[in-house]
């Protein structure tokens, strides 16, 4: 009993840091995983991706004016995000070009501007810093930061679900009753970059998104309703928090990547034993029923 | 004019520049039952999206019957079959116009969800994820949804598409069953005996109309012949249509055009 209170409780009782980590990476993982599922299901789950390389420029513009600071950069993280997924949504819906190549058009362009510019003045460390992040290092400030995150896209995916939902299944009904169609998407992309944002200083701007996408692309395999999908994401999701801290901890590794990792462990578990999974359908066909 | 639920005035609809229905003028009166035929690329599909309001007009309007709710059946569903979705939770969104955006769905709401399946013959389909639906049953599905919507106006592309014939009588008793409670409906049908033997009225389309009204005079050989005529293709260089050359029938292609298209404003449109 104490080797297990040693292993799995000590760290986080013992170590304000461990506390900070765990509360901040629990907190992102309640918002930033129900948006994940919602990306998975709008078959957008690179645009995520692509979205956090679009933050680069903003956090870059904040660290080269204000030097290492969270609010500086979030803000310019946040306003380079909303101008990609704005400028890369509204080229999708207003042209015929699709939102894979106006998203990649944009996030490539801004990613090259990021780099530009911490290079400009950063070291080599900070840049890692700007990208990887430092889940260990949250201050107050910035747990608040993900807290208002978090409440924000709780409060608004708790209102705007239905038309989240209608817009996913059938967008063209969803035309046909109501004008949210449009203004639903760009709420949508909007959280997504809060999300971004939120992560990227707990687990720097390109490991932000293993958060969002892993757990959510994990729950896929187990459920058919998107209710149990996001409520299921957001568990896989604290569950990866808490294993990557401690494999980080004792294992001295980088507490960003450790925690993604161990979501990639539930999601490869998952493809072999989720009751959608590879497995499953493998066994199961022997038999089959009269009707 | 109590007795109109559609007016379409010098309607015309389209894509990039070409028409695709050509300064429609007409009404639908309330609690009629119209088929809308016509061959491919005649602008059946395209009216009905300009009624719903998905297209906007190029030219001219469709005017709505104050408070008239639209329910509309696409042929080209945009509907993600992938999507983790119960048959219940794709029919219920037929409570959008009921319920909104937030408005809770009450048990009545529930139980209206199973009438509309039991009506469509897919009592007992709630569970189901709709993914495992067939063509035919997803079609059921999405009728159920239009029968939950409760629209006073109700529009239906090709809704028979990859429908056995059973499903198909039981679809059209559905429709007839709307009919008897005075709802205006719109199908576009491309079987012309069912559209004989089902419906009073019938629009018959090529880019314009051909023929609108009783569907026995409507479809008779003449017309019908006159509907096949028509040139699907669109031609780059078809010259402008000009705002009142629609008055002098169809056959303006080599008329002058120099005078400038005023009216519209919309941009350039073909003969």
């Amino acid at each position: 009993m104490d080797t297990l209170y040693g292993l799995v409780i000590a760290p986080f009782a013992d170590f304000g840091f461990m506390q900070r980590a765990l509360i901040g990476s629990l907190m992102l993982s309640l918002g930033a995983c129900p948006i994940g599922v919602f990306l998975m299901l709008r078959r957008m789950s690179l645009s995520g991706d692509a979205m956090a390389h679009a933050i680069l420029p903003g956090a870059a513009a904040g660290f080269l004016f204000y030097g290492l600071e969270i609010l500086p950069m979030t803000i310019g993280g946040l306003i380079a995000g909303v101008i990609v997924a704005l400028g890369a949504g509204a080229v999708s819906r207003f042209t015929i070009q699709r939102e894979d190549a106006s998203m990649a058009a944009f996030y490539l362009i801004s990613l090259a501007i990021g780099v530009l510019m911490v290079s400009i003045r950063g070291s080599s460390v900070d840049l890692m810093h700007v990208l990887f992040g430092t889940v260990l290092a949250l201050n107050d400030e910035a747990l608040t930061l993900i807290g208002g995150i978090v409440a924000v896209t709780l409060v608004s995916l708790a209102i705007f679900w239905r038309a989240l939902v209608a817009e996913c299944l059938d967008p063209l009904f969803l035309r046909s009753v109501s004008r949210l169609g449009s203004p639903v998407h760009f709420i949508f992309l909007g959280l997504v970059v809060l999300n971004l944002v939120g992560g990227f200083q707990a687990l720097g701007t390109l490991l932000s998104v293993g958060l969002m996408m892993l757990p959510a692309a994990a729950a896929r395999f187990w459920t058919v309703r998107v209710e149990p999908m996001c409520v299921l994401a957001v568990l896989i999701g604290f569950a990866s928090c808490v294993a990557g801290l401690l494999l980080s901890y004792h294992a001295s590794l980088p507490s960003g990547p450790a925690i993604i990792l161990s979501a990639g462990v539930v999601y490869f578990a998952s493809i072999l034993f989720g009751t959608r999974g590879i497995l499953r359908a493998r066994i199961v066909h022997h038999r089959h029923r009269t009707a | 004019m109590t007795n109109t639920c559609l007016t379409f005035r010098d309607l015309t609809l389209g894509y990039g520049s070409h028409p695709a229905i050509h300064h429609l003028d007409g009404t639908i009166r309330k609690g009629s039952l119209t088929a809308v035929v016509g061959a491919n690329g005649s602008g059946k599909s395209t009216l009905m999206k300009g009624i719903v309001g998905v297209l906007k007009p190029m030219a001219g309007e469709v005017i709505r019957a104050p408070g008239v709710r639209a329910a509309y059946l696409p042929q080209q569903s945009e509907l993600d079959r992938s999507f983790p979705a119960r048959v219940v939770d794709l029919v219920s969104l037929g409570l959008w116009p009921r319920r909104g955006l937030l408005g809770r769905y009450t048990r009545g709401d529930r139980d209206d969800v199973g009438k509309a399946l039991m009506a469509v013959g897919l009592g007992g389909f709630e569970k189901r994820p709709i993914d495992t639906l067939s063509g035919g049953q997803l079609q059921r599905t999405l009728f159920a949804r239009v029968l939950l919507q409760d629209a006073d106006l109700i529009l239906l592309d090709e809704p028979f598409n990859a429908v056995d014939a059973k499903t198909v009588g039981d679809l059209i008793a559905l429709i007839k069953h709307w009919h008897g409670e005075e709802r205006t409906i719109m199908v576009v049908v491309h079987d012309l005996d069912l559209v004989r033997q089902n419906f009073p009225e019938t629009l018959l389309l090529a880019r314009q109309p051909i023929a609108w009204g009783e569907t026995r005079e409507t479809l008779k050989p003449e017309n019908l012949l006159r509907a096949r005529r028509f040139h699907e293709a669109w031609e780059e260089n078809a010259p402008w249509c000009e705002p009142d050359e629609h008055a002098h029938g169809h056959d303006h292609h080599d008329r002058d055009h120099d005078h400038h298209d005023h009216q519209h404003g919309v941009g350039p449109r073909a003969a």
